[in-house]
């Protein structure tokens, strides 16, 4: 299967974020993948909007079955959640089940005046009642298969795929 | 080689009993996932889902008020349910063994316990004793461990000092008393520190403290010299008089950390105390109030170094 350019994709949903803008928009990636894409879709929206990252570890639902992640990053969200926009970002969209994580935890940090979703990548496969607003690209990937995000030290973004 | 008890067979924490044998990778490990709980501690809503429906016991058969407090604050941040036990006060004076209290909380439905005992080594005796779905946390266990202690006082160092790997630690008082400064001894030599002091009268010294890989100073002066951190130790009341000391005037004048003394060490390094205080006994209340005082941002850090090892064994 060809992939699509991630870096091409970024700037696709740069031109779907910009006619939604408000006052009061803000951006927040979700880490890891997320916070790459939103660094650089606020670079390319002029670098002002705020921005603030989401680790989603301490609101998974399969803790109870896996435990905590090796790897948790703090959050940070260094501005007010209480009636912004949130344009919520994410690399690939698969069940939901990170998207629920990161609304229950943007809710702790206020009461947003609304949330919309802004994903690379639609690979199908939902597990709960949530769809993005603004979608790079649709791809049909099978149970089996594993789409991930990297990021080179030439800060360039490059998609893989792996078998299970 | 006996496994490590703490340990599951893939090497996660199952219960935290003492720093001994932990790896600097492990203790790092907690110390990341506590600057994750750092940041939540900051917001307006200070409490995750983790540890939803979990039942955390805090098993105190010793007084405390700050560790107890922190524990129980770290339990109900992660939204688990936090039930408090003084057991000195009740069960146990009507003559029901240890491991019968922890049958019977088991019974009801316990996942964790965090124990406090004069004796030590209970905490260990419990874990060998719950089943295998039970955690266990020692927090505080006679003249044993103190780990939860080490690992704030750990993550405060690295949180002023960065990096581990060029400071010259000083631990001060009556180490031969502290579980304390054991915990403290074990995490920064695992850690990679490369000069751990202990400054203490030579009543106050345990015998073969240099086994542990420590300078032994019994002149303070020489032992603040040039460091970049001072661990105070608090004196135990019942310790002030009789064999150990003269007095705690006669403490002070030798043992007490005043400004003047301070001078001697770095002028960026930091103090700490792990509480309750002592004012004009080891630390001189200028000190304790002072710039380089650290010891309030240790009791906060406590709360999310304490959220972080229950999360991690709640999850192993």
């Amino acid at each position: 299967m060809k992939l699509p350019d991630p870096e091409q994709l970024t700037q696709q949903l740069v031109q779907a974020i910009k006619p939604r803008l408000r006052a009061n928009t803000v951006l927040v990636g979700i880490h890891t993948g997320g916070a790459w894409v939103a660094e650089k879709v606020q670079q390319q929206l002029g670098g002002k909007l705020p921005l603030g990252t989401l680790d989603i570890s301490f609101y998974r639902d399969d803790f109870s079955r896996i435990g905590l992640h090796p790897q948790v990053t703090p959050s940070a969200i260094a501005f007010e959640i209480e009636d912004a926009h949130v344009i919520l970002i994410d690399d690939v969209l698969h069940t939901g089940r990170t998207i629920r994580a990161a609304m229950n935890e943007l809710y702790d940090y206020g009461r947003p005046a609304a949330i919309e979703l802004a994903v690379l990548i639609d690979r199908g496969g939902r597990e709960l009642p949530i769809a993005a607003d603004m979608v790079g690209a649709r791809l049909d990937l099978t149970e089996n298969q594993n789409i991930q995000l990297t990021l080179a030290p030439n800060n360039k973004l490059t998609l893989s795929l792996h078998e299970r | 080689m006996t496994p490590n008890p703490q340990l599951t067979d893939t090497g996660a924490l199952r219960h935290l009993l003492t720093i001994e044998g932990l790896s600097a990778k492990l203790i790092h490990s907690i110390l990341d996932t506590a600057e994750s709980f750092v940041s939540v501690g900051e917001r307006e809503v200070k409490k995750v889902p983790l540890l939803r429906g979990k039942s955390i016991f805090n098993l105190f058969f010793e007084a405390s008020t700050r560790t107890r407090t922190t524990f129980e604050i770290a339990a109900k941040r992660l939204s688990a349910d936090v039930v408090n036990l003084n057991v000195s006060a009740s069960s146990q004076s009507k003559g029901e063994t240890l491991l019968d209290t922890v049958d019977n909380l088991s019974a009801m439905g316990a996942d964790m316990f965090v124990v406090r005992h004069a004796q030590s080594g209970a905490a260990h005796f419990i874990a060998r004793h719950v089943a295998p779905h039970i955690h266990v946390v020692n927090a505080g266990d006679g003249r044993h461990a103190h780990p939860t202690q080490g690992l704030l006082d750990m993550f405060t160092i690295r949180r002023f000092k960065k990096d581990f790997t060029q400071l010259r630690v000083a631990v001060v008082g009556d180490v031969m008393h502290s579980r304390v400064a054991r915990s403290e001894i074990h995490a920064l030599t695992t850690l990679g520190v490369p000069e751990v002091r202990v400054i203490a009268p030579r009543t106050l010294l345990p015998k073969g403290v240099e086994s542990l890989g420590v300078h032994v100073f019994n002149d303070m002066r020489a032992g603040l010299k040039d460091v970049d951190v001072v661990m105070m130790l608090r004196l135990q009341n019942e310790r002030m008089s009789g064999p150990f000391l003269p007095s705690a005037q006669e403490y002070f004048k030798y043992y007490g950390l005043t400004a003047d003394k301070l001078k001697l060490a770095k002028p960026d390094a930091i103090v700490m105390h792990p509480g309750p205080m002592n004012r004009g006994v080891e630390i001189d209340s200028s000190v304790a109030d002072g710039g380089q005082a650290v010891i309030l941002p240790q009791v906060t850090f406590g709360i999310a170094v304490r959220m972080a090892v229950m999360s991690m064994l709640a999850g192993a």
